[in-house]
């Protein structure tokens, strides 16, 4: 499937306009924009309502008579003020931040070495495990989190945030070593048999030809790994109990949400905060994340 | 080129020990994988393993089981609750994928189109997707919610309806209130996925269609459609596998219910293996998850194999 991603650019040149210069204004409006608008509408609309909700003071968040639900009069900063003060919140995000950044550090170490191998050394069976890695992202954390557990128990890591940093390797190794298998591809391999005739061994040829040209791939491996690591769920649910080592998901969904009363401001503050970072490093990286996805997909 | 330069290389520092085991390419090769075999066989197949085994064995929480055979297996077949999980999980699957797809590919075909801040429409779409879906699920906890939903009061608003749906509340509703939630948040990566497919469908094609006459719908029907099939069977396969064991969503917004009419297998699993107790059968009920796994990747590895003779049989 490499030809696809090297077509793919005399495509962009050929597409110039395409035939959408045939369809009138009119027409367009209606089947383009129209539908494309709604899409966005409702694709964005979660987040506006997770924004306004945070900063609606709490007499204004429930009446709906007297004040329109879709603004806010007198916006405030108590529900951000309560989570960062009153809260553990800081100490989740720090929690999430530190296994977000432990198990993708691990994951992109591992994942280097392994896709170098199965796609540079083609050792015998390369292929064969290169399918059993493919597998292995296949294999849902649902399944797993019960004997996880178990383990996890039994190692004495429960309630700590090395189990996490541990475990969600388990989804993030296959998955970057996928993608960097691919990018690796696209590396033209006369740079290597160059190396190799000047004498360079194989781990100097990995660490100063490969990857300096690898470094696009790295981050959007890096960014995808941070990303899924920042948001799993099931098994920082299961695996950690005591509210100082909870991940944002979990401290949010357990420690905020209180049956008798809901505190919506806070929550949805402690749902956008929790979001932000994600979102930022995405801005930051959109393109790459963008084609590196489609790629991965593609492979 | 491979077998061009290695035994070049492999002549030259031949002499000394090291380096050609440094050279080795079997030998390396090990070395290298062996951080990511340690990783996956001792967190990955190991666990898998010890499922299945737990599922044999009626262990609990702080007291390991002895093997029961098929005990737990034989519960769940007279469990109506479990069955009941089974046909929401396989509900929940259906309906979501099928409208992911729908609309994930309608939404493709639109950010396909030529038009102002293409980039822009395509960076913010991915938006739900990027945002930890729990965290999302949480708006959508309070977009459902029974008293201040503000879907209820835009529609009562509307003259749409005239009191608040019980979104969460009643059985038919919840089930489609998840479904909705876990749609919008599964499009944004079909659609992305698929346009990436769609660009790589050269523009010429339409173009001779056009002009021998073609319908936009023999368009789409005859020309994007079979050429968009490999990525598509990629990306539902993706798709399935992760609908049909999503716990995250479920369990912030329902929790299983109202009457268990939400509980997919995966949240029955954690709620007798975590709050419950019963390690052995919530693996059970994780393992009766594999067959409907497996059936998924072989569709998946059928729908891969159409791309060979799609392309002229070169892979």
């Amino acid at each position: 499937m490499s030809t696809t991603t090297s077509t793919r650019p005399d495509h962009l040149t050929d597409e110039s306009t395409g035939m959408s210069y045939l369809e009138s204004l009119p027409r367009r409006l209606v089947t383009v924009y129209l539908p494309l608008v709604i899409f966005v509408f409702v694709l964005l609309f979660p987040f506006y309502w997770m924004a306004i909700t945070a900063v609606k003071p709490n007499w204004q968040l429930t009446d709906y008579e007297n004040y329109s639900p879709f603004w806010v009069v007198e916006p405030t900063l108590d529900h951000i003020k309560y989570l960062l003060f009153e809260t553990s919140y800081p100490g989740w995000l720090w929690n999430t931040m530190l296994v977000a950044v432990g198990a993708t550090f691990v994951s992109l170490f591992t994942a280097v070495l392994a896709a170098y191998a199965i796609e540079r050394l083609r050792f015998a069976g390369s292929r064969w495990v290169g399918l059993g890695i493919f597998l292995a992202y296949l294999v849902p954390p649902s399944i797993l989190f019960i004997p996880l557990a178990l383990m996890v128990f039994n190692f004495g890591i429960y309630d700590t945030r090395m189990a996490l940093i541990l475990t969600y390797p388990t989804f993030l190794v296959p998955f970057c070593t996928w993608l960097l298998m691919g990018y690796f591809r696209s590396i033209p391999y006369e740079l290597e048999e160059c190396a190799l005739v000047d004498g360079a061994s194989r781990l100097q040829i990995l660490v100063k030809v490969l990857l300096p040209l690898s470094v696009p791939g790295l981050i959007s491996a890096g960014i995808f790994a941070f990303t899924l690591s920042w948001n799993e769920f099931i098994y920082a649910l299961t695996f950690i109990a005591s509210s100082e080592n909870k991940t944002v998901p979990v401290g949010v969904l357990t420690e905020l949400v209180r049956s008798d009363v809901y505190e919506w401001g806070s929550l949805m503050a402690g749902a956008l905060i929790g979001s932000l970072p994600v979102v930022i490093l995405y801005s930051f990286f959109v393109e790459h994340y963008v084609s590196s996805m489609t790629g991965a997909v593609k492979e | 080129m491979t077998e061009m330069a290695m035994p070049q290389s492999r002549a030259r520092t031949g002499s000394s020990w090291l380096a050609s085991v440094g050279q080795g390419r079997n030998l390396l090769g090990l070395i290298f994988m062996l951080p990511a075999a340690v990783f996956l066989l001792v967190f990955l197949t190991y666990p898998l393993g010890l499922g299945v085994w737990l599922g044999f064995t009626d262990t609990r929480i702080g007291r390991s089981g002895i093997f029961i055979g098929l005990e737990n297996y034989q519960s769940l077949w007279g469990d109506h609750v479990f069955w009941l999980s089974v046909f929401n999980t396989v509900l929940y699957t259906t309906v979501a994928s099928v409208l992911k797809f729908a609309l994930g590919l309608w939404l493709a075909l639109l950010l396909n189109q030529h038009m102002p801040f293409k980039a822009f429409f395509r960076a913010i779409v991915l938006l739900p997707w990027v945002v930890p879906t729990v965290l999302s699920a949480i708006a959508f906890w309070w977009i459902y919610d029974a008293q201040f939903s503000i879907v209820s009061w835009a529609l009562v608003k509307l003259g749409l309806i005239d009191h608040y749906i019980n979104f969460l509340g009643d059985t038919t509703n919840a089930r489609a209130a998840v479904i909705a939630a876990n749609v919008w948040r599964g499009i944004p990566f079909v659609a992305i996925s698929l346009l990436a497919g769609l660009q790589t469908i050269p523009p010429s094609l339409h173009e001779a269609a056009t002009l021998d006459g073609a319908t936009p719908w023999q368009r789409f029907r005859y020309i994007t459609l079979p050429m968009l099939t490999p990525i598509i069977a990629v990306v539902m396969t993706f798709s399935v596998l992760f609908t049909f064991t999503d716990f995250q969503l479920i369990y912030v917004l329902t929790r299983g219910g109202p009457l268990n009419a939400t509980h997919l297998m995966a949240t029955l699993s954690f709620q007798r293996a975590i709050p419950g107790g019963q390690l052995g059968e919530g693996a059970a009920i994780a393992v009766a998850m594999i067959p409907f796994l497996l059936a998924a990747i072989l569709f998946s590895y059928f729908g891969l194999q159409r791309r060979r003779w799609q392309q002229g049989g070169a892979d």
